[in-house]
């Protein structure tokens, strides 16, 4: 940079700041980058957080679902202050058809108890509470200012470019939080880009609702909330699952497909979300409900297997940028949370050695492999996407399993014992047995 | 009836105008984030996906003309035509800072 670029930063009009050396430069503030920036500032390091977005969280959605304890390693005792939608206590499962439900769902008040379990949230509310946090512990959050390229010197990452006329901002160690459309990582060679059988085209809706109708139709007490997963018809029996959460005076009804699968039907992504609200399980739920906001997102379905390494010299990746997601068990922020947290730490660490290159900074996957539960989690499923792709599980058993309820339910002339012999031959008949065989057999050895 | 792929149900996307209606955009007048590489490809392109798997509606097939239009104003930044396009046809970036979609809620 010359002299005269240097003397421009700053100025009200490129709301760049002053100078353009910090500690640390954390990329995207979603939950990843706030937890790696308020980490990093604690400690007392320079913090730069840089994000697109005209606040942080205007670009983002999620279901969504936030657990308390990950969060609160950054973040302690949030929930007492945070903007929270509800507190879950009732988790719902549906099997569905195109117009019946198996429910199953597990209610319990000790959810609600000393350090709750989970909330649901808005991003653009929580978001802004956890970028409040980051600059109260000294942070410089930087918005409407999109990271262009990552800058590097003989191999090493120094700083980035931004957006912004004479952006470009220079720290030992980046922290890329970018979310899941992975722009600077692939351009630093990091990672490949998402291909359609990695990545789940996710839609929402949040309609508005009061809070009394909801508490009636979800049968809950005031600050209390439901959530429900829905697997089979929602998504036509293509891998994916669909959710219906209850905020504070609204619900969240989404769903989202793996865009390998999807991408063979003329279908749209809307076409579906619509389909699901007219469900007759889920329309008497949502009825009268007011349409407030409608949004899209891509999830990372790669897991372990398309985890990219970590770091780099100069750089680490936290969050959904690094395939952080768990998506059998909706959990993603958690692991944006820790990673990110994990991320600064190594940063921390990095300062204090005065060395940032990729040796030091690779403590940063050990430390996460032992102090948080991703990547044994990741590892754990690493086969599931794979079973579910190559086995029926959405499409043949969710409509056997209905049958099977309806004929067992109903109460006609047939004795139970020909009921169950009847459903075992339809079993047969959707489902050859060494099918079924398969199914299990590569069922137990993908999960367990 | 052509013996064409289908491409998107004609009835497809029925009140997705509605849904559009109640996100908020900052539109960058001057630049779309959006931009196909070589429109040849999308002529030889069988399904089109980014047509339908688009959950805003922005692509659309001119048959005249034979090229995709691109309403990038209604993008809501997903990704999903990147990444569901056959032939790695995007150039595809997010919206300058502080512009594209705005959420109220997220
Ligand atoms: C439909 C849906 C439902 C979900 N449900 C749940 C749930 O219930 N529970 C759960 O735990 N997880 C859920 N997830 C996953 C969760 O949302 C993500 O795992 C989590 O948000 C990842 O956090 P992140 O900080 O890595 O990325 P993000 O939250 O995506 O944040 C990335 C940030 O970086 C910014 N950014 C990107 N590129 C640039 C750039 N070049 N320059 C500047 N800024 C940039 C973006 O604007 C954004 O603010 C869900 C996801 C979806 C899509
Ligand atoms: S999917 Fe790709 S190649 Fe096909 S029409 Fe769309 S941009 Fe063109
Ligand atoms: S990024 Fe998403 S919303 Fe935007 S054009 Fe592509 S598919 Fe449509």
């Amino acid at each position: 940079m010359t002299e005269t670029q240097v003397a421009e930063v700053g100025t009200a009009e490129t709301g760049m700041p002053d100078k353009l050396e910090f500690d640390v430069i954390v990329v995207g503030a979603g939950p990843a980058g706030l937890a790696a920036g308020t980490v990093c500032a604690r400690a007392g390091l320079d913090t730069i957080i840089i994000e697109r977005g005209r606040k942080p969280g205007t670009k983002n959605m999620m279901g969504g679902v936030l657990y308390t304890r990950p969060t609160a390693q950054v973040w302690p005792e949030f929930w007492k202050e945070a903007p929270l939608e509800r507190c879950v206590i009732e988790q719902n499962q549906w099997i569905m058809t195109e117009d019946s439900v198996i429910k199953m769902g597990y209610r319990s008040p000790h959810f609600a108890e000393g350090v709750p379990n989970c909330f649901t949230v808005l991003r653009v509310k929580i978001d802004q509470y956890f970028a409040e946090q980051a600059e109260a512990a000294g942070a410089l959050i930087i918005n409407e200012t999109k990271v262009d390229e990552v800058l590097q010197d003989d191999g090493h990452v120094v700083g980035v470019r931004t957006g912004r006329a004479d952006g470009d901002v220079y720290a030992p160690v980046v922290i890329l939080a970018e979310g899941v459309n992975p722009q600077l990582t692939c351009a630093l060679g990091m990672q490949e880009d998402l291909k359609p059988d990695v990545a789940a085209v996710t839609v929402k809706e949040v309609l508005r609702l009061d809070p009394e109708i909801i508490e009636e139709r979800f049968g809950l007490n005031e600050g209390e909330g439901a959530t429900i997963e829905m697997f089979g018809a929602p998504t036509r029996g293509m891998l994916g699952t669909a959710f219906l959460y209850t905020n504070q005076n609204s619900l969240s009804l989404g769903l989202g497909v793996l865009l390998s699968e999807f991408a063979e039907i003329p279908d749209t992504p809307h076409d579906l979300l619509q389909e699901l609200k007219r469900h007759p399980a889920v329309a008497p739920l949502i009825e009268g409900a007011e349409p407030a906001e409608y949004m899209a997102h891509l999830i990372p379905e790669g897991g372990y297997n398309k985890m990219p390494t970590l770091f780099g010299h100069g750089v680490m990746i936290a969050g959904d940028a690094a395939q952080l997601v768990n998506g059998l068990h909706r959990e993603g922020s958690n692991h944006a949370i820790l990673s990110g947290k994990t991320a600064a730490e190594t940063a921390i660490d990095a300062h204090e050695k005065g060395n940032f290159s990729a040796q030091v900074l690779g403590h940063y996957r050990q430390r996460l492999a032992e102090t948080a539960p991703t990547i044994a989690d990741l590892r754990k499923y690493r086969k599931a996407t794979k079973f579910m792709e190559h086995h029926p599980v959405l499409s043949v058993y969710p409509a056997l399993a209905a049958w099977a309820f309806e004929q067992m339910l109903t109460v006609d002339d047939k004795t139970k014992r020909q009921k169950q012999w009847e459903i075992i031959k339809e079993a047969l008949r959707r489902r050859k047995p060494w099918g079924m065989a398969w199914d299990a057999i590569d069922g137990g050895l993908s999960f367990i | 009836m052509s013996n064409d792929p289908v491409i998107m149900k004609p009835d497809a996307n029925k009140g997705l105008d509605d849904r559009l209606y109640t996100v908020k955009y900052e539109v960058d007048e001057e630049n779309s984030h959006l931009a196909v590489i070589d429109s040849e490809t999308c002529v030889g392109c069988e399904m089109k996906p980014c047509i339908s798997k688009c959950p805003a509606e922005v692509y659309r097939w001119l048959e005249d003309e034979q090229v995709l239009e691109i309403a990038y104003e209604n993008c809501l930044e997903c990704g999903t035509c990147r990444v569901v396009c056959p032939y790695d046809n995007f150039e595809w970036e997010y919206p300058r800072g502080g512009f594209g979609v705005a959420y109220k809620f997220g």
